[in-house]
């Protein structure tokens, strides 16, 4: 085991009583967070049998396990569900547990309101798996007008389907606003916003880019309803592309939405597993910031075939090329940290390492998108299926596992099984990207998205099978994965409140956290109070002050390497 | 018809994209290599080595940061020129001349027709060495138009008139497609464009009518079945008198039917037997689709696919 012998001695942790009154009526921030991620876990096992059937169905060509329109009422349910039901819950329970840990708070700002946006969530969920039971909707997560339209898409379903976004959708807003006044207002006396954990200042900003963004979804989606329901004919007699200027306006925010958190849990991992601080803390955090801003710049990428004009097209396609700059950023701050590091081969350090590889890989094959041309060959095939695969599952959801293995002492008291955890990562890694690799093939040899079946064409069949295939590798790493989730609650081996050797304030709590989260505070003079505590002779902001190459100084916190 | 279509362009249109994709492939497989490369690197390199105190602690630097920073502006100044040069290229002008062919997109086939009238259904013939501009609109729902060989693809949209330059440089079968999904039969929705070296445009025109047939043949039959079954309430065949008062807009116009290769969207050969198996179990072959199984006779069934095969 590569595991660190905790730092502080470890009391018996007692295993996590399961109140099910208790967790219905819970305004405490880590049991909503919890409930969060339980929610999403029930959610990503639908949603991942959804794609294993889609995935068998397109296994060999002119299959007739899907056809038509029953295979498009899995593509609805399937993005519609790992969108708004596994990965933005996923991402809000982490957001939800570790926020005030993290700035030495004792709740959320608004505690009631916070479980009541939790309640909103998984009522739209219910909503949405009720939606089968009224003719499932078969319109595509993206719900494209005049397409989904009654005189296209008659079912009902499709009504409780934009019912169900709108609930949720209430709900992550309301998050948002909880999100921004507990990050404002919450802060331990010290924790000044520079000096705020990397993954509390992305979940932060993040809360801007919900706040702003979710409204664009609920209106539009109102707009669908008053053609739905009153006839007015918006999308039909007015425009159709409006549909996509309001949805895209959303929709783009949203995938940055889905990633700020992740990268923020990142940039909380790979330091401690480096054993260095961040490099570059301002960098990183000021590129959060710019994304946030420039996510909302560039949403017509997603239009470049309505026919805008080409104008148009390089405009949404320059802001789309410049948010590569502070995503590539990142990445390489990230890289920096590990250099001349002490890297630890730890599960949660195996899946930032995986994340790092597959997020840059969809990140670059999202750059091909901002080239406007190249967009207008490729996108709408399966090269784009393999690009936001890549970004969100390889990427974000590898990102959100990376944190489970991490976070998982904290949530419980106890560790995930080393074994069961390295069969499940390899098997995901190895799964995922069998799966998602070879469908970029097939984006460049034509094949279209979004489709049940295709022709019998060289190529495209061994690619298929090769996809379906390693769709059930995946299947089985993440059915190993959750069941190293569900029996190491009570079997794992025992972690003491600070098994990584850490250094952010959420390290200071017991495993799992008492109520108030704190019995009291250390000082904060610096990014790391437990290195200062750990190492008072070499605490962070009184190191001697430092000169370079030509006698000048550098700034306290900045140890040149020179 | 190629395998990687994108790598394979047959007109200046679709030949600048090609090696724009192409340079950004490889850029963007250089970025991908550096970083993986500095991962696994620094993963050895690094690695833990047993006991030992903390490393050096490395807050950053600066320079090192403005490096990478101004490293990824370049990158994204070459792209963002070389973006521009080429949008225009495969994007010419479309405003002034008069469309050579009227295509509109139907819930789950496309109609081609040029300004003379003559209309087909699922293959665009075009003169080979000519650019030709497309005036492209839905009747329905939003679909898209690409045969990457040709040009670059753009969305179909009802209610809206979207202009396309396409050429084929040399004689031959292009495939295209529908890339905009557009409901159960958005996976049927393909189409050929097959450039000549003869000048013709879109088929044969409507001077050029249905062969007549000869009497009490199973054709002329098929003929008698056609109109009575009403088959001409939804598909017109021009030289065809039809008692039903319908300009047979719903289904593809079926006035040359004969002499195309593929029917049903791509979905079967134009054969005798697939004609048969297309009429006796329409909505196995095409779930979804707008046209009803209809309630014929084996013998109607026969007679009609006889009649639809001289309709050369």
């Amino acid at each position: 085991m590569n595991q660190r012998v905790p730092a502080v001695s470890a009391a018996p942790a007692a295993a996590p009583a399961l109140s099910w009154w208790r967790l219905f009526t819970s305004t405490d921030h880590k049991s909503i967070g919890l409930t969060y991620m339980g929610v999403a876990a029930v959610f990503l096992v639908l949603g991942g049998l959804e794609a294993l059937v889609m995935r068998l169905q397109l296994a060999v060509p002119n299959n007739h396990l899907l056809v038509g329109e029953a295979y498009n009422r899995f593509l609805t349910m399937h993005g519609t569900t790992m969108i708004f039901f596994v990965l933005l819950p996923l991402l809000l329970g982490f957001t939800n547990y570790l926020l005030p840990l993290q700035i030495g708070a004792r709740d959320m700002a608004f505690p009631r309101l916070n479980a009541f946006s939790l309640w909103l969530l998984v009522g739209g969920g219910l909503l949405l798996y009720l939606s089968p039971f009224t003719g499932s909707p078969s319109q595509g997560w993206f719900s494209y007008a005049p397409l989904s339209e009654t005189a296209f898409t008659p079912q009902r379903g499709v009504d409780l389907w934009s019912v169900a976004l709108i609930v949720s959708g209430y709900g992550t807003t309301l998050t948002a606003v909880n999100i921004l006044v507990t990050g404002a207002r919450l802060r331990a006396q010290g924790m000044l916003y520079r000096r705020l954990p990397m993954f509390a200042w992305m979940a932060w900003v993040n809360g801007f880019i919900i706040l702003f963004a979710l409204p664009c979804l609920t209106a539009v989606l109102m707009m669908l309803e008053v053609d739905r329901l009153l006839g007015a004919g918006l999308f039909t007699r007015g425009d159709p592309v409006l549909w996509q200027h309001y949805f895209w306006l959303f929709g783009h925010p949203e995938i940055y939405l889905l990633i700020l958190p992740a990268w923020g849990i990142i940039s909380e991992i790979i330091p401690v597993f480096s054993r260095k601080p961040i490099f570059g803390y301002e960098f990183v955090a000021w590129s959060s910031v710019a994304i946030a801003f420039l996510s909302f710049a560039v949403y017509a990428h997603h239009m470049f075939a309505v026919g805008l004009g080409w104008p148009v097209d390089l405009a949404f396609g320059t802001t789309s090329m410049l948010i590569a700059i502070p995503t590539g950023i990142k990445v390489f701050n990230w890289l920096a940290t590990m250099w001349k590091g002490s890297v630890r081969y730890t599960l949660p350090m195996l899946y930032a390492a995986a994340f790092i590889v597959q997020f840059t890989f969809g990140g670059v094959s999202g750059v091909t998108f901002a080239v406007v041309p190249i967009d207008w060959q490729l996108t709408d095939t399966y090269y784009v299926v393999a690009h936001f695969h890549y970004v969100l599952f390889g990427g974000s959801l590898f990102a959100v596992l990376a944190g489970l293995h991490y976070y998982y002492p904290k949530f419980t008291g106890r560790f995930l099984d080393e074994r069961l955890g390295r069969w499940g990562f390899w098997l995901n890694v190895i799964g995922f990207n069998g799966v998602f690799l070879v469908q970029h093939l097939l984006g460049l040899m034509g094949m279209p998205r979004r489709v049940y079946t295709y022709p019998a064409l060289s190529g495209w069949e061994a690619l298929n099978l090769f996809s379906t295939v390693s769709g059930f590798v995946l299947g089985v790493g993440l059915l190993v994965l959750l069941v190293n989730l569900w029996r190491s609650r009570t079997h794992g081996a025992v972690a003491g409140p600070d098994p990584w050797n850490g250094w952010t304030l959420e390290w200071l709590s017991s495993s799992p956290p008492r109520r108030e989260n704190f019995v009291a505070l250390p000082p904060l003079h610096s990014r790391r109070p437990l290195w200062d505590l750990k190492h008072p002779d070499d605490m962070d902001h009184v190191r001697p002050p430092r000169h370079d190459r030509q006698g000048r100084p550098i700034r306290d916190e900045e140890r040149e390497h020179r | 018809m190629s395998a990687f279509p994108v790598f394979d362009p047959a007109s200046s249109l679709a030949r600048p994209i090609t090696q724009l994709t192409s340079i950004t492939f490889w850029l963007g497989l250089g970025v991908f290599l550096l970083v993986a490369g500095l991962l696994s690197w620094f993963m050895w390199r690094y690695r833990h080595r047993g006991a030992g105190g903390e490393p050096a602690q490395i807050f950053g630097n600066t320079r090192d940061e403005v490096g990478w920073i101004l490293g990824a502006v370049a990158l994204v100044g070459v792209l963002l020129f070389l973006t521009v040069r080429v949008a225009g290229q495969s994007s010419p002008d479309t405003a002034g001349p008069n469309p050579d062919v009227y295509v509109t997109a139907h819930q789950w086939y496309w109609a081609f027709r040029t300004p003379g009238g003559a209309e087909t259904a699922g293959e665009l013939h075009i003169p080979a060495g000519r650019r030709v501009l497309l005036d492209l609109t839905s009747a329905d729902v939003i679909h898209d138009f690409s045969v990457p060989q040709l040009a670059r693809k753009i969305d179909v949209i009802p209610g809206q008139h979207n202009r396309l330059w396409i050429e084929a440089a040399k004689a031959g079968t292009y495939a295209g497609e529908c890339n905009e999904f557009c409901g159960p039969q958005h996976a049927w929705m393909r189409f050929r464009v097959i450039a000549d070296d003869a000048a013709s445009l879109a088929g044969a025109g409507p001077d050029s009518p249905a062969p007549t047939l000869v009497a009490g043949s199973a054709a002329a039959h098929g003929a008698q079945v056609f109109r009575e079954v009403q088959c001409s309430a939804c598909h017109a065949v021009q030289g065809q008198t039809s008692d039903f008062p319908h300009d047979g807009a719903v289904g593809p116009d079926l006035t040359h039917f004969a002499s195309r290769q593929l029917m049903a969207g791509g979905v079967l050969t134009n054969t005798p037997a697939n004609v048969q198996r297309w009429l006796k179990h329409t909505q196995q072959v095409k779930p979804g689709a707008r046209m009803p199984t209809l309630p014929l006779s084996d013998q109607e069934i026969n007679d009609l696919s006889a009649y639809l095969e001289a309709l050369k």
